[in-house]
């Protein structure tokens, strides 16, 4: 185990404001459990679990209430004890709507029902389980990537047949501004990750390990030092320069191991890299070790406008209203409430939202950082170009797209677009550049999507 | 009857949800920052005759500007300070005993041709200021060829209608005859302002184009400022070099030194509308104005090319920047 | 002078010769029904009918792969005259015409948030939902009045309007919804229930002052439930357009005021 400085440097990248000395040194808390907690079937990215259960149900912490609904898809499990009040199509934080179950936590089960005892899952001893039955164990547990995607952990682990993963990456560079919860996880609870990482590598046979995090987090470098410093085999801890977006899994892989992933469709198991948070990882220990499956994550709430900055532990479900109310309440009135970090984060219009898998900070920005742009034209300053990470021509892209031009935006490789915010972020004139970026994106993918519709339908005459 | 809105408004936008605060105006007023030392030399050289001129273009530029928007019934601009960046460089540009109806006319092409009539700031395929020193100088040839001796008013005769440039072209011809008459090349040779005279700015020229060190100083700002790379100001002037190495006639330095070189490199050429966006563009475009600015002045009929040289390079930027669109990461 | 007349003379003849030899030799021949069955279509080039253009279309009906019919911009006239030049069927066609099912306008139903950024339906959509209180209804922002090909959609008060006259039925604005708020109807039909939410009734409440609480009211006043006018989906009433009720007086009844006549449809403003 060493660790090593980042010889590769991508080209682009921006330097936001961090405002991360507000909740760095707030170690994990738990919240009391919420009366309410609203499921979302939606927590990952992919098919929507299908609900299981009905209004009326008494259902058990840890009972699947959602399965798995195709390939790219994971169960859901209720976070608390409770009693479905309803099952309603809420909306999420990225605007789409799916059933989430209304669970009433106060409830009590009618009649006499043995008291729920034990784990969840039985635990296993990692070093004596099969290769399957660990990844089964990931599956059933209902485990997705927790940096923001929510991909499904079992799929990336299960790399297609001929294609081997030769490096796993953890992912701890946590680039979002404002957001701590990967890193106090860091610090409190590394001999997790390290637990994690060596279930994981047994399940992908085997590969280097390279954990990457950004230099301006020493004490999480030290952290994770100590908690490796016994292993076996090769494992290095790469320091990443800070940069926006050294997160992005692209640009974590070519940081740490100089590889670069082609343009899409190509994932990173094609260069033979799996990248996965350090949530996750630590999230893989438990349901393996201790049969816990993921119920609960660590949220960030911060921004300038809540009284008490923390990081919150909270079951999946949590109302940001109830996050909110741990936290102090509001200091001033605010101007934004945000799901996720300032760069790629969502901008939500009300704090009935709850909390999925993949929620990793909730901001509540005052009037003074939350700023209403009023676009102007592009001067061609080429800032945009220069800040893109994918080295796409957004400035080409975003007029392109302001004057109905998809298929010119699709001719400057939107696609390929990672929508990291850095060309809106950097841009003079205040253009919603990512947005454009988002809307081509949009667009192309409803096109195909109809294209393919279309030719099944015409296989099927 | 409307429903009580009873919830909180949040501000509802597509990520990212912080800025790095560069503006529009912000840009704007780093050049004009980057332009003072120049103004300040060129004032000093030229007197009263260049306040006025500075002053009347940029006024007419902002009243323009407003009045353009006004009629075209679009939102006025003029905050962005782009209007006065485009009436200090016209200005800059003039000489400085130009009659002042023409500066007026001049700044009104600039922004109600060369830049409203396309859609204002942003859409223009020239750069105002040039397009109109263009149209000046074919307009007006008489009084835009007629420059003040620095410091005029110290001197007896205070007009005089040659520049270094105009001795300097004959030298592209003399050198062809070195042989035959060595004296004529020596005596151009002399007529050249001393180093530090060019680098000063101690010679008849535009208000602003004369002081290569004011320049250099705006331009290392402008660097620092990021508001310019180097790519553009580099290319230029180390073709010029080049170009001036390979063809002879006068020494590189007074190439560089005389005209509309540095002005161009480092403020009109790097003007972000009329440029390529990407690094390798900005390197291609630079070459380009500074080919053309030594071919036209060893080959054209005006002694000086800078301006024909960047607005040609102009209308071929959207092409240069066809050809150098960036490799998206991780295409083939 | 007779120099130049002559070559100039032999040009021509050369030329001509060449014309005359490449037009019988290099000439493709095209079934002059698809020129003629061109011009009888009318020419918007909307690709309602899911052809690339009337073009597209006229080749595929002479070529026998598509239904005579399928132009809803031309209707049964344009159908007829197909039939005539082709010797087929004519389908029968009812002109149809958008319908923007939501009344909800800015005084009516709430917004939950300041949307700043790019004026389009689908990426407001994509923010936190939209700002309307209601996500069902129309957001107003545009997308099918940018796409309709005859400028038919005009935004009036944060709500889309269909201008019958102008609308060819060509279905592009009902694809581009993100709402999916729109739905062609016959043209012929003239009342029309002007919401999308079927939600409970209180819940609408919340958000609209102009929302269907499924209260059953328009279905008891035009002939209860035997007779077919309105189907329900939730707590939203539906036009059954197979049998579309008649009578206005169920419009003035309706106590959620969402119902319309003709008139608001009519001209778009």
């Amino acid at each position: 185990m060493k660790t090593v400085k980042s010889q590769f440097k991508f080209k682009g990248g921006v330097h936001p404001d961090y405002n991360k000395e507000l909740a760095r040194e707030q170690p994990i808390e738990k919240i009391p459990l919420p009366a309410e907690l609203v499921i979302s079937m939606s927590q990952h990215l992919g098919a929507p679990a299908k609900c299981v259960v009905k209004a009326g149900d008494f259902v058990r912490r840890g009972q699947v209430v959602g399965e798995k609904n195709g390939f790219i898809s994971v169960c859901v499990r209720t976070s608390a004890d409770g009693k479905v009040k309803a099952i309603e199509k809420r909306l999420g934080p990225a605007g789409g709507k799916a059933d989430a179950i209304i669970l009433d936590t106060t409830a009590k089960p009618e009649g006499e029902v043995a008291e729920a005892s034990g784990p969840i899952l039985e635990p296993l001893d990692w070093r004596t389980a099969s290769r399957e039955d660990l990844l089964k164990r990931v599956e059933e547990a209902g485990i997705c990537g927790m940096g923001g995607a929510g991909f499904p952990t079992n799929v990336k682990l299960n790399p297609p047949p001929g294609k081997r993963c030769e490096y796993l990456i953890l992912n701890g560079a946590e680039c979002e501004p404002y957001l701590t919860a990967d890193y106090r996880l860091m610090l409190e609870r590394a001999p997790r990750i390290r637990l994690g990482v060596e279930i994981m590598r047994k399940i992908l046979g085997g590969p280097a390990v390279r954990i990457a995090i950004e230099a301006n987090k020493p004490e999480a470098i030290k952290a994770m030092e100590t908690a490796f410093a016994d292993i076996d085999g090769n494992v290095e801890i790469v320091v990443l320069p800070v940069l926006y977006p050294q997160g992005s899994e692209k640009h974590q892989i070519f940081a740490t191991v100089g590889r670069v992933v082609p343009e899409p469709p190509a994932l990173p198991i094609d260069v033979g890299c799996v990248v996965e948070n350090v949530g996750t990882v630590a999230a893989i220990a438990d349901a393996v070790e201790l049969g816990e499956p993921l119920l609960e994550r660590v949220t960030t709430v911060s921004g300038g406008a809540v009284a008490q900055p923390k990081n919150v532990l909270a079951p999946c479900g949590t109302k940001y209203s109830d996050l909110i109310a741990f936290c102090g309440g509001e200091k001033e009135p605010v101007a934004k409430l945000i799901s996720g970090g300032t760069m790629m984060g969502f901008a939500v219009s009300t704090p009935e939202i709850s909390t999925t898998k993949t929620t990793s900070g909730l901001l509540l920005l005052p009037n003074s950082k939350a700023y209403q742009y009023v676009s102007q034209a592009c001067i061609n300053c080429g800032r945009c170009v220069r800040a893109c990470p994918m080295n796409l021509n957004a400035a080409e892209i975003a007029k392109a797209v302001e004057s109905d031009d998809i298929k010119g935006a699709e001719d400057a490789h939107v696609m390929t677009c990672i929508e990291c915010g850095a060309c809106s972020f950097s841009c003079p004139a205040y253009r919603p550049i990512t947005q454009f970026c988002r809307r081509a994106k949009n667009s192309i993918r409803a096109r195909i999507a109809a294209e393919k519709a279309k030719a099944a339908a015409a296989a099927k005459k | 009857m409307k429903p009580k809105e009873t919830a909180a408004h949040y501000i509802l936008s597509s990520s990212p949800h912080t800025h790095s605060n560069s503006s529009v105006s912000r840009i704007m007023l780093d050049v004009l920052l980057a332009l003072l030392p120049t103004t300040a030399v060129g004032i000093w050289f030229f007197g009263l005759p260049a306040v006025w001129t500075i002053a009347t273009c940029v006024a007419t530029c902002i009243v323009t500007e407003a009045l353009c928007r006004l009629a075209m019934g679009r939102d006025n601009t003029i905050g962005d300070l782009s209007a006065v960046v485009t009436g200090l460089l016209l200005a800059l540009n003039l000489p400085a005993g130009i009659p002042l109806w023409m500066a007026v006319v001049g700044s009104v092409f600039a922004i109600g041709v060369a830049k409203q009539v396309f859609g204002g700031i942003g859409m223009n395929p020239f750069n105002p200021a040039l397009a109109a020193r263009a149209f000046m100088l074919i307009s007006f040839t008489g009084p835009m060829t007629t420059w003040l001796k620095p410091l005029w008013w110290k001197t007896p005769d205070a007009v005089t209608t040659a520049t270094p440039l105009a001795c300097m072209k004959g030298m592209f011809a003399a050198d062809a005859t070195a042989h035959a008459t060595p004296h004529a090349a020596a005596k151009a040779l002399e007529q050249i302002p001393c180093l530090w005279d060019l680098l000063i700015g101690n010679m008849p020229g535009c208000i602003g184009e004369v002081s290569a060190i004011a320049l250099a100083i705006g331009a290392a700002y402008l660097l620092v400022r990021k508001v310019i790379t180097w790519h553009i100001p580099v290319a230029f002037i180390a073709t010029v070099v080049v170009y001036s190495l390979i063809a002879g006639g006068a020494p590189a330095y007074a190439q560089v030194l005389t005209g509309g070189v540095m002005i161009g490199a480092c403020f009109m050429a790097t003007d972000y509308v009329t440029s390529p966006t990407t690094a390798k563009g900005k390197l291609v475009f630079g070459f380009g104005c500074g080919l053309l600015c030594m071919l036209i002045r060893q080959f054209g009929s005006y002694p000086e090319g800078c301006s024909f040289a960047i607005l040609i390079m102009n209308a071929v930027s959207p092409l240069i920047n066809r050809w150098t669109q960036p490799k998206p990461f991780g295409a083939k | 002078m007779t120099i130049a007349i002559v070559c100039i003379a032999g040009v021509g003849l050369v030329a001509a010769i060449v014309l005359a030899i490449a037009d019988k030799y290099l000439s493709v021949k095209e079934d002059p029904r698809i020129g003629m069955v061109t011009a009888a279509l009318p020419g918007a080039n909307c690709g309602g009918c899911g052809f690339p253009g009337c073009d597209g279309y006229a080749r595929a009906l002479v070529a026998g792969t598509a239904p005579n019919g399928a132009c809803a911009a031309g209707g049964d006239a344009c159908a007829a005259e197909i039939a005539k030049i082709l010797g087929v069927e004519a389908a029968a066609t009812e002109k149809r015409v958008a319908l923007v099912k939501c009344c909800g306008t800015r005084s009516e139903a709430i917004r939950v948030g300041d949307y700043n950024g790019i004026c389009d339906c689908n990426v407001a959509a994509m923010t936190a939902g939209g700002d309307k209180g209601c996500t069902y209804g129309c957001l107003g922002y545009g997308a099918c009045a940018n796409v309709c090909p005859k400028n038919a959609i005009s935004i009036h008060d944060g709500l889309a309007r269909v201008d019958k006259r102008l609308c060819i039925g060509c279905g592009k604005c009902v694809a581009i919804c993100p709402k999916k708020v729109i739905e062609l109807v016959p043209a012929s039909a003239t009342i029309h229930v002007l919401c999308n939410n079927p939600d409970k009734g209180p819940a609408v409440r919340k958000v609209c002052g102009v929302g269907c609480m499924g209260c059953h009211l328009c279905e008891k006043n035009s002939g209860g439930k035997e007779a077919g006018h309105f189907t329900f989906e939730g707590f939203l009433a539906k036009v059954n357009y197979a049998n579309p009720p008649t009578d206005a007086q169920i419009v003035a009844k309706c106590p959620a005021k969402c119902m319309a006549e003709d008139a608001h449809f009519e001209s778009g403003n």
